[in-house]
Formats: C-alpha cells, structure tokens, sequence
C-alpha cells in the first residue's frame, strides 16, 4: 500500500497529464457540438504542453537564464543548476501551432454555422443526408 | 496503456531522468558563451534550432491566410433585418425590406445585428491601458535575450493590445489603427524578414542561419554577432505573430466582414 501511494505523489505529474489527455480526447470524440469538439482539442494539446514541461523539471534548479552573465561570465556552468529548457521550447512552439490551429478550426465552424445554421453534428450529417 | 507505460517513466524532478542527460546539458554549458545570451531558451529558440522556428512562424502566417481565405473573401449575402447608424446623432436604423436599396452615403454606417454598446468605463480604461500594453510588448520583443520573452510573446501582447481596443470599442476602431492592407503586409514581412537574415548569413559567407557569419561585416565578436542575429529574427516572428493574431481576431469576430465586430 505505502508503494502504491509512493508513486501516486512521485509521478503526479504523469497522472494529470493521463487524465487530462483522457478528458480532451473524450471530447473529441464524444461531443456531438463542433465547439465543444475544438475546446476537447486544446485540452488534448494543454495536456502534451503539461506533460513535456513536467519533463523538464529538476529538483532544485531553476529557470534556464544563466545568472550573473554579465562581467564574470566565463565561469564553466553547471547544468544541474538549470532546468532543462528544450522541452520549453519545443511547447513555445506547439502553443503557436494550438493557436494556429484553434483559430482555423473556429474560421472553419463559423462557414459551416453560415452554411447550415447549426453546430451539432448529427444535425448537418441529416441535412446533407437529406440534400443527396 | 498510458498508465503502464508512466510507472516506467523517472519521478519527477529527477535530475538524473535520461531527458536531461543527453544534449540539453551542451545547450546550458555552452549557449552563452557562443551566444552570448543569457536566456538559454532563447538561444535554442532561434539559433541552434532556427529552423524550426522559421517554419513554425510559417505556419502562423498560413494560419492568418488560411482564416482570411475562409471567412473573407467569400460573397456575402445579408439575409433579414439590416442595422444602419447615422453618424451624426448615433441613431439605429433598421430595414426590414430586404429589396430597399441604401445609398452609400457618408452619413450611414453598416453595422452587425449581434454588435451591443460598450459602457464608458471599459471604453476609458482599455484606452489608457493600450499603450502601456504596447510598450512592455516591445520590452518583452527586446528583451528576450535576458528575461523571459521573445518574439513569440511579444507579439501576441502586441496583437492582444489591438484585440483589447478591438473588444471594448468596436472592431472599425480597431481596424483603423492596423489597416487590413497593412497587417496583411506586416504578416508576410516577417516570415520574409526572417528568412532574409538566413540568406544575408549565406551572402556572408556561412550557412543559411548562421548569425556568426555576419561578425566580418558589422565588426563584432561571432558571439555579438549571434546575439544580433537572434534579436533580428525574433522582431520577424514578432511582426508576424502580431499580425496574424489581429488578422484571426478581425475576420472570426466579424465572420469576416469586418464592421462592428462582437
């Protein structure tokens, strides 16, 4: 038991990650609502930024900005003292691509809401139906 | 499965876990002093990995293109009521006769049904705070080498000042501020701007992206130099970012006609 619950707290974390993911994942497939569908995706995305900064943590280090850089700054640079920062960068670069991609699936929601004046799947799937 | 396989992942904020092991301790040794910036993100952000930046600011100006493609350029029909508003007494004319032609006059100004009145004090406040919001963006653009920030996030405070006015006023107000012909410029600008620091590299004599080629020419230290050239292309992606921002915001608000906004 002590195990269990030992892992529990050291891998957090992963554990908020796994649920989030779950949660955005289930949204996407789930919902019956496009908007919904699209707040479903960034959590999923929310989740991948979470798990990937979580990986670049270390135990008492800090952010990767080298201090006292100017004036003394050819001392050698102990890497432990630093966070990992290519997991931050490689999530700057995602959050862009959330973005990127958040807004045009919503460019894409309001032509299909001008087109069939609704959101719900089932809803457009019956009026194309109908249409053939 | 997701379960399983993180009972076999390192605990957290384990220094020994294999990520930090294998090249994200050249980065941190080595990044200021071939840099010469301080913010080891930075430096990977937009030298040892330019490439990928490049692209990724790419890939926000296809976004905009894509968002302008969609909701733009489309014909537009107006179907039911219509809203006018007569400038001079800021009266609300609407025409139920979808057949009565209006004259295209000084005086009327077409308006979106689902546009409602902002109070004065959000109107006040978000005016004096645009500025300011502006300024720490050019604080964040610039000061990314030590602190963080950079051209990413500058440029989205950047857009999101513009998206303020936007919000609290109307989306006109907004849009004569940052024309459409001007965002639509500064979008692509930048991408080019960034690519025309890699290509200025290869004129000076290194490899596409590598600011430590342009030292001969400026008459610094290689380090400088890559500093310089981090400062360069983080503006690009700064620009761009800021104008797609507005670009998504103005035609998503306005489903592209941009009159009123939300």
């Amino acid at each position: 038991m002590d195990a269990i619950i030992e892992i529990a707290i050291a891998k957090y974390n992963y554990w908020m990650y796994i649920s989030l993911m779950m949660i955005g994942l289930y949204a996407i497939i789930a919902k019956n609502n496009f908007v919904k569908k699209i707040i479903g995706m960034n959590i999923l995305q929310t989740a991948i930024i979470l798990f990937y900064i979580s990986i670049s943590a270390k135990r008492g280090a800090t952010i990767p900005i080298i201090r006292h850089a100017e004036g003394h700054g050819h001392e050698a640079v102990n890497a432990m003292e630093y966070m990992n920062p290519l997991p931050h960068v490689l999530m700057l670069t995602a959050i862009v691509v959330a973005v990127a991609t958040l807004g045009v699936a919503l460019a894409l929601t309001v032509r299909l809401y001008a087109r069939f004046e609704t959101l719900e799947e089932d809803e457009i799937n019956d009026q194309i139906r109908e249409a053939q | 499965m997701l379960i399983h396989a993180a009972l076999e992942f390192p605990v957290w904020g384990d220094p020994n876990a294999p990520a930090h092991l294998h090249v994200a301790p050249e980065y941190l040794e080595r990044a200021y002093e071939e840099t010469a910036t301080p913010n080891v993100v930075t430096a990977i952000l937009a030298d040892y990995r330019g490439y990928d930046t490049m692209f990724e600011t790419a890939v926000i100006f296809s976004a905009g293109l894509a968002c302008f493609f969609l909701l733009r350029t489309r014909s537009r029909k107006d179907p039911g009521d219509r809203f006018f508003r007569h400038l001079a007494t800021d009266m609300v004319i609407r025409i139920q006769n979808p057949s009565m032609k209006i004259p295209d006059t000084p005086y009327l100004q077409p308006m979106d049904s689902f546009w409602t009145p902002r109070s004065t004090i959000v109107r006040a406040a978000s005016r004096v705070l645009a500025p300011f919001i502006q300024l720490y963006a050019l604080y964040v653009v610039a000061h990314g080498h030590y602190s963080p920030g950079g051209g990413f996030q500058g440029g989205v405070i950047l857009g999101a000042s513009f998206i303020l006015i936007a919000l609290s006023h109307d989306l006109r107000t907004c849009m004569r501020q940052t024309p459409e012909k001007l965002i639509g410029v500064l979008s692509p600008a930048g991408v080019l701007f960034y690519a025309g620091v890699g290509i200025l590299c290869v004129l000076a004599g290194g490899n596409f992206l590598d600011y430590g080629a342009l030292a001969g020419w400026f008459g610094m230290a290689r380090e400088a130099a890559r500093s310089l050239g981090i400062l360069l292309v983080e503006m690009g992606v700064a620009a761009c970012v800021m104008a797609t921002m507005v670009i998504i915001y103005a035609n998503l608000s306005s489903a592209g006609g941009h009159r009123q906004g939300l």
